[in-house]
């Protein structure tokens, strides 16, 4: 078993890689060098509306892969599919080696889900809640004492193991969440906006556990809005409008989908440089970021010593463009935007 | 269908129920307040008609016929009125709903002619009121007369002739003192089960689903027999103690007579209890919002419990196409087992029928819900 190096926020008493008291992904997964997860033209149309349109994917185990993109891209509903609560409309997935819409329950036994919405029983308490879900996976009552101690003190609940959930903090109900949906220890696991509406502290320790997981060979789709926990996964696909725009690693998203170099320059007012940029020749995109643009410029056009002066030009105060190393915020807002350049620019 | 998941999925029901201050009021208060409302507000015997008198000749005969109305105990005398127009004017006021008239010259006409008119009049607004009213004073006439023409044969020195007459001698079975509260409460227990029954389980999957808690139920290997047969093991417990509490106060507090065997009555209400907890358990599959399904379960429970299923309209006076609808009326089953094993001490030998009907329903139903559910959000 691979055994990475992982750090731990969390005083959980954990050790990755020893043999007691850990995750370990189930050996039943049936291929072993085919990917865990596998879309293939996965489609998902509502009345019409195309919420996820013919998605291809291939997560191999142990991976994390992040599933970015605005809210309504067709995160949620890809992930709904791959757990065989919805039907593809089009298309096929194999999730641990079990054909999503012909063998939903197959793939129910290989999976651990957390919904968008926390979805535990706010009116049972913490031990509660673990007993019904460890009944539901039918963990033998030989591991359950184990995996329950796990659990809780995994979720840092300890001594609270009598509270109800529906008292506890935001983050403690998601890593309890969390805790929950591995109790029957499952190869994969999905992870829907496991972070909404958790403070920062608690989402680092909640990206920490995740990685203890994937240490462990298990793999896991997690999807997230906040940029700064695409940086956590090695791969990320970018979604946008049901359509797979990228998927690499945050390194090969940064070097490769700009298209050109990314410079920075402060200028006043921003309005205007925007709009005077925006149809500048070599100028790929413009956008704010804080109180300074980002501008990608295509080799050919403008120079980037030429910038403060062709703003000058339209009246517009401009400091030097200095080249900065893009950001994965800046990628998306690269990718994210592309199609509406096509139709909606004046 | 894994013994495991339903014990996890019963006992989690049985500690959220526990902790639902509105379950608990449904599971225990209702059959309760239900009970006292139902079994003391519901009597379709008439007693104390309220009846004015006008009494013209205020004779010692006329008296005798007044006095039989009182003491029959069917009648009160509200007023004793001098004038057509007081009575006119009582019965306007709602202060009496018959009269009885007795004319001036009564003792004598029916010394010289044998018989003598008596005119009863009826406040007919309230039609089965009237009926019953009206078979009483018939009654009550029949009485006097016996006793008018033994006098008058007496006073002649003859006995009365009883040839060519036919005497009827009524012997009612069952109910021997004709009380209606006999006849009802049985109804009344089969009412309060089917409403509570269904108000119980309309909650338990719309709560889910409201919650949100559904979507991670789903995502799990629990198939849709082991859900419905885990939520609805703790309802069913419920529904039997709340069967017992309203059968021992129709027993113990009400008096109702209890002829049959107590097995019989578990059997059927047991099958009873798996038909409407079936039914709500399938509004609640349906219907995703906790108001809507207890809405409707209200409204599938309550309309056929207390219109079709016999507890208070009697089935056989309907016309015939609702006679044969009431047929699909699941509570009609029940309100005549509970009366044949009460009344008659019907055993299971003589209810094959109905029980079969019952048992057909809960076969029914049962299928549905356990189909019904799906393991999916679309």
């Amino acid at each position: 078993m691979a055994c990475p190096a992982v750090s731990t926020g969390l005083d959980t008493g954990i050790v990755p890689c020893q043999g007691e008291g850990m995750i370990s992904a189930d050996s039943t997964v049936p291929v072993h060098d085919a990917p865990v997860i596998l879309t293939r033209g996965l489609t998902k149309t509502f009345q019409g509306f195309m919420a996820v349109d013919h998605l291809d994917l291939s997560l191999d185990r142990g991976e994390v892969v992040g599933f970015i993109g605005p809210n309504g891209a067709g995160k949620s509903t890809t992930i709904r599919m791959l757990c065989g609560l919805l039907k593809p409309s089009e298309g096929e997935a194999f999730v641990a080696g079990f054909n999503v819409g012909q063998e939903p329950e197959k793939v129910r036994e290989h999976i651990g889900y957390m919904s968008q919405k926390f979805s535990l029983y706010g009116d049972l308490t913490v031990r509660e809640n673990l007993v019904f879900f460890g009944g539901i996976y039918r963990v033998s009552r030989r591991d359950m004492g184990e995996r329950m101690a796990f659990a809780i003190s995994m979720a840092g609940l300890q001594g609270r193991e009598n509270t109800l959930v529906q008292t506890l903090a935001g983050g403690w109900k998601q890593r309890l969440a969390l805790g929950c949906a591995i109790l029957h220890r499952p190869p994969v696991l999905f992870l829907d906006e496991p972070t909404s509406g958790v403070e920062p502290e608690a989402r680092r320790s909640f990206w920490d556990l995740i990685h203890e997981l994937a240490a462990e060979g298990v793999t896991i789709l997690v999807s997230t809005h906040y940029m700064d926990e695409a940086e956590y996964c090695n791969r990320i696909a970018l979604i946008d409008r049901g359509k797979l725009v990228a998927l690499g690693s945050p390194t090969e998203l940064r070097g490769h989908q700009l298209g050109g170099d990314l410079l920075e320059i402060g200028c006043t007012p921003l309005g205007a440089a925007l709009k005077a940029l925006a149809g500048a020749p070599g100028v790929i995109e413009a956008a704010i970021f804080g109180d300074k643009l980002h501008v990608v410029l295509a080799k050919g056009g403008l120079a980037a010593a030429d910038l403060p002066d062709f703003l000058a030009g339209k009246g517009i105060k401009a400091g030097p463009a200095s080249q900065v190393t893009p950001s994965l915020e800046d990628v998306f807002v690269r990718l994210v935007s592309m199609p509406h350049e096509e139709g909606d620019r004046t | 269908m894994n013994l495991r998941r339903c014990y996890a999925l019963a006992f989690k029901e049985t500690l959220q129920i526990w902790r639902d201050p509105r379950s608990l009021a449904v599971a225990l208060l209702m059959p309760l307040m239900q009970m006292g409302l139902l079994g003391y507000g519901v009597s379709l015997d008439i007693k104390h008609v309220p009846l004015c008198v006008y009494d013209q000749e205020n004779s010692q005969e006329s008296r005798a016929v007044v006095n039989r109305f009182v003491s029959s105990g069917w009648f009160s005398i509200s007023h004793n009125l001098d004038s057509q127009s007081a009575i006119r004017n009582a019965m306007d006021r709602g202060e009496c709903s018959a009269a009885i008239i007795v004319p001036v010259n009564f003792s004598r006409t029916l010394a010289v002619d044998g018989s003598a008119p008596v005119q009863a009049i009826f406040d007919a607004t309230d039609v089965n009121t009237t009926n019953i009213a009206l078979g009483y004073t018939q009654g009550v006439i029949a009485s006097a007369n016996a006793q008018i023409e033994a006098k008058w044969a007496a006073a002649h020195g003859i006995t009365p002739s009883r040839v060519g007459q036919v005497d009827l001698e009524p012997s009612t079975w069952f109910n021997e003192t004709l009380d209606s509260r006999n006849f009802i409460i049985p109804g009344v227990v089969a009412v309060i089960l089917a409403l509570v029954g269904a108000q119980l389980t309309s909650l338990t999957v719309s709560r889910e689903w409201e919650r949100g808690t559904m979507e991670q139920l789903i995502s799990t290997p629990v198939t849709s027999l082991e859900v419905m047969l885990g939520k609805l093991a703790p309802y069913f417990v419920i529904g039997l103690v709340d069967a017992a509490f309203c059968l021992a106060s129709s027993i113990f507090w009400f008096k109702v007579p209890f002829r049959g065997s107590f097995l019989t009555l578990f059997v059927t209400t047991a099958l009873f209890s798996v038909v409407v907890l079936g039914i709500g358990y399938l509004i609640s599959v349906r219907i995703r919002s906790q108001l809507g399904a207890s809405q409707i379960a209200l409204l599938v429970t309550m309309l056929p419990t207390t219109l079709l299923s016999g507890y208070t309209f009697p089935i056989d006076q309907m016309p015939a196409i609702i006679r044969a609808i009431s047929y699909i009326v699941y509570p009609r089953y029940y309100v005549t087992i509970l009366r044949s094993i009460f009344l008659k001490g019907s055993g299971l030998s003589n209810l094959w029928a109905p029980v079969l009907g019952l048992l057909t329903y809960a076969v029914i139903i049962l299928w549905l819900a356990s189909r019904a559910f799906r393991k999916r959000l679309d």
